[in-house]
């Protein structure tokens, strides 16, 4: 047919896997869940300086319901560990944890009774990054990480064997047997 | 030295300084009034009419492990001490006013009737150091959690260290 | 219509419930406290109350409900819980919660040398860290009794002018953004980068610096700070005038913020409220003309004093006081003598790294200093400075060791939340968070 010779140049190929796997990684949302200094470099980044927007990353949503990554941004006490287990429960999946400074990974510099030693202890942890605070760059660095690990269906993978997640189906991907959702501690 | 100086008034020391009644120490210039338990709501309420328009801090410090410090003569010392801060605006003056509490009974008057902005730094006080405010409208746990058990502030309630590798357990070096 | 049993909590809503501390229906709350949540200032006995039935219909409890804001929410204000008791969208209790973020920070500065406190006081008010560090910093040299040296003392202030500078251009973008300006979000992050520079420069870190240490300073200014220094000050004097622009004249500005979130003088002393929120009422007392320390009585600033004490008025003095602290920044760098920029007492500050090869002595004081710790005597002080968000104060019992015996951070944020109450009630739910980022208060400061 006429006219139809140049169509070759306007269509792509790809595997369904991976296009959802781009899709995925490039419009993550987070769900605002800072907490101290940290959440004040987590908002510098997605200032104008820094730009989140850049990786489709600058709409926060108020509402863990659509949100699609948690970056939990600073000191978790024991007061607020059940709220975060609530947050990231009402997460739909998939969804990923950022635990962005060395409270949130590990309790920091607060060795004490009252700040959680490691938020791991509470939710399930994609990428750790180290800081106090991490500066806009190094967030910037855990994020592309958490790209790239989706990017590989790393994450997928690993939750496979560890049960976590609601055991979706991606086309490609070996059939999961049913697998009980993962219960807080 | 005149004749008509005695020796016992060389020797004679100085009265006590007292402020509505309550003795008064120096500390690093600034004044601190020692008022006991009981004098202690009379004494603040004449501070506030004194013009102390503003009461900026009230904590507690537990004594436990280091008994010994400045205090009046004859003033006994107590596990527990409340420190009030107070300010006066147009005296532009702080006084610091230091009540002792003691272990087996700790209890002291809230001050909120006087400064209702005492009212959360009293509870901050109750949870972490188990001192009550009798009079205090809300008398819970403001930091820590509501089951939370022990006062995490004093001195015979560890820091609750978790053991971290290539680090010694104790606490302290 | 009968309402539903009230049912015990099931175990996700117990998990985060907190019990006692928690908003109750009316009957279950004590008179005194009830009156507390609507705001009424009370029991002096001058009779201060604030009447319950100022409300023009006296609302019955089954007609209201009781909502929970928080912990966790996009107000950007950190981990707040807020309960309201709201007829309708009209706001008649409401209840700060606090101690989601408690860190056990007084517990942990008494684990730490007096050379190290400095790391953890500046994370309680992370945006004001220089004035944690320095107020904890002249409380360990009023007892160690040792002088510091003034271009040290300078320095302090330069650098705390400039973080008032950021945070008040926080406030200047959580603020327009709660209110719906969300482009002032973003060019008050942009100037804000500005002075992170330079602290980064200076210090090594944008924030919880670590640079104000007992006896000094850790390091001297970097070379060519003062052309630094006057291009922040320059860049930012216009932006204010911009701001003022976007903001100030704007009609929803001011419909959203005038007449928002009012308290009254006596309700503000009486709370203990400091800085923007005290001097919004029209009480005009900053510490650092009033109570002067260091040498604010050499430099020249006007003191910003609003008079209605609504949320208009806040705004309004942060702004002005970001154009005082230009002034003052600029006659610091004019000021600035030369000299140490910490004390040369060895037993305090730790040498230079250079010396460390050359003497015996040099090492052995490093290593002693950095292991033992020196050692404050036993004694106890209030050290008070103006923070942007008010009175932030320090109380230090030393006893004679090389750690603090207890050190208590008076912090403004945890006084002035108490005036919540005061400023919500008869106001709407939208106003609720108008008035929270009128107060601009950090938590880290609020649980320590």
């Amino acid at each position: 047919m006429p006219g139809m010779e140049d169509l070759s140049h306007n269509f792509l190929t790809g595997r369904v896997e991976d296009l959802v796997k781009w899709a995925r990684r490039n419009s993550v949302w987070p769900a605002s869940f800072g907490l101290a200094c940290c959440a004040i470099e987590m908002m510098a980044t997605g200032a104008s300086n820094f730009d989140i927007s850049r990786f489709g990353m600058e709409v926060f949503r108020g509402s863990p319901r659509q949100a699609d990554l948690m970056i939990v941004a600073g000191r978790v006490s024991q007061k607020m560990a059940p709220v975060l287990r609530q947050v990231y429960d009402q997460m739909m999946e998939p969804k990923w944890v950022i635990s962005m400074g060395v409270c949130a990974s590990s309790g920091g510099m607060f060795n004490n009774y009252a700040i959680v030693q490691g938020v791991d202890q509470v939710v399930p942890v994609d990428v750790y990054a180290p800081g106090c605070p991490p500066g806009p760059e190094t967030l910037l660095h855990a994020i592309l990480t958490l790209h790239e690990k989706i990017r590989t269906g790393e994450i997928m993978r690993r939750r496979d064997a560890t049960g976590a997640g609601a055991g979706l189906d991606l086309p490609g991907d070996a059939p999961k047997p049913h697998l009980a959702v993962a219960t807080p501690k | 030295m005149s004749d008509q100086e005695t020796d016992t008034e060389v020797t004679e020391p100085a009265p006590p300084e007292l402020v509505h009644g309550a003795p008064v120490t120096r500390s690093a210039g600034q004044e601190v009034v020692h008022p006991d338990r009981a004098a202690y709501p009379g004494v603040m309420e004449a501070l506030r009419d004194d013009g102390f328009n503003m009461c900026v801090d009230v904590c507690a410090v537990d004594y436990l492990t280091r008994p010994a410090r400045q205090l009046p003569d004859g003033m006994v010392a107590e596990r527990f001490e409340v420190v009030v801060n107070l300010v006066s605006h147009a005296a532009r003056r702080r006084l610091r006013v230091r009540v002792q509490v003691p272990e087996s009974d700790p209890e002291v008057a809230s001050l909120f009737p006087l400064y209702p902005g005492s009212e959360a730094m009293e509870r901050e006080a109750f949870d972490l150091f188990g001192i009550r405010f009798s009079g205090h409208p809300d008398l819970t746990r403001i930091l820590m959690p509501e089951d939370w058990e022990g006062h995490p502030l004093r001195k015979d309630y560890a820091v609750g260290r978790v053991p971290v590798q290539f680090k010694a357990a104790p606490a302290s070096r | 219509m009968t309402r539903p049993p009230v049912t015990a909590p099931d175990a996700a809503t117990a998990a985060t419930s907190e019990g006692a501390q928690e908003l109750h229906r009316r009957a279950a709350t004590h008179p005194v406290e009830l009156l507390r949540e609507e705001g009424g200032v009370l029991r002096l006995p001058e009779g201060l109350v604030l009447d319950p039935g100022d409300m023009n219909v006296e609302v019955a409890e089954d007609e209201t409900m009781i909502i929970n804001m928080g912990p966790q929410h996009p107000s950007t204000h950190g981990v707040l819980r807020l309960m309201l008791e709201l007829d309708g969208e009209t706001v008649l209790r409401s209840k700060p919660v606090v101690g989601y973020l408690h860190t056990g920070m007084e517990k942990t500065q008494e684990e730490l040398m007096y050379i190290q406190g400095s790391t953890n006081v500046t994370r309680m008010d992370y945006l004001a860290n220089f004035f944690n560090e320095t107020v904890f910093s002249v409380a360990v040299e009023t007892l160690l009794e040792v002088e510091v040296p003034e271009r040290a003392t300078w320095i302090r202030m330069l650098l705390m002018e400039l973080n008032r500078l950021s945070s008040h251009l926080l406030f200047m973008a959580t603020n327009g953004m709660d209110l719906g300006a969300v482009s002032m979000m973003l060019y008050g992050w942009r100037e804000r980068e500005l002075v992170l520079s330079f602290f980064e420069a200076t210090t090594g870190l944008r924030m919880n610096c670590n640079y104000v240490r007992p006896g000094g300073v850790a390091a001297d200014l970097p070379d060519g700070w003062r052309p630094q220094v006057l291009s922040i000050c320059e860049a930012i004097l216009p932006r204010l005038d911009e701001y003022d622009t976007l903001l100030t004249g704007q009609p929803i500005f001011q419909e959203r913020t005038q007449g928002v979130g009012v308290i009254t003088q006596e309700a503000a002393l009486a709370l203990s409220a400091t800085g923007p929120v005290l001097r919004s009422t029209g009480i005009s007392w900053d510490l650092r003309r009033d109570m002067p320390y260091m040498f604010y009585d050499q430099v020249e600033f006007d003191v910003v004093v609003g008079t209605y004490g609504d949320a208009f008025d806040r705004y309004a003095i942060r702004l002005n006081e970001m154009r005082e602290s230009i002034r003052l920044i600029r006659q610091i760098v004019d000021l600035m003598p030369g000299g140490d920029y910490r004390v040369q007492d060895k037993k305090v500050t730790p040498p230079p790294r250079a010396r460390i090869d050359e003497s015996m002595e040099a090492l052995i004081h490093h290593f002693k200093l950095f292991t033992e710790g020196f050692k404050v005597p036993a004694g106890e002080t209030y050290v008070a400075v103006e923070s942007p968000r008010g009175e932030l104060g320090g109380y230090l019992v030393a006893d004679g060791s090389a750690k603090p015996y207890r050190f208590h951070m008076r912090d403004p944020s945890f006084a002035n939340l108490q005036s919540l109450p005061v400023m919500l009630r008869g106001g709407f739910v939208a106003d609720a968070v108008a008035v929270i980022s009128s107060i601009d208060p950090v938590m880290g400061g609020v649980d320590r």
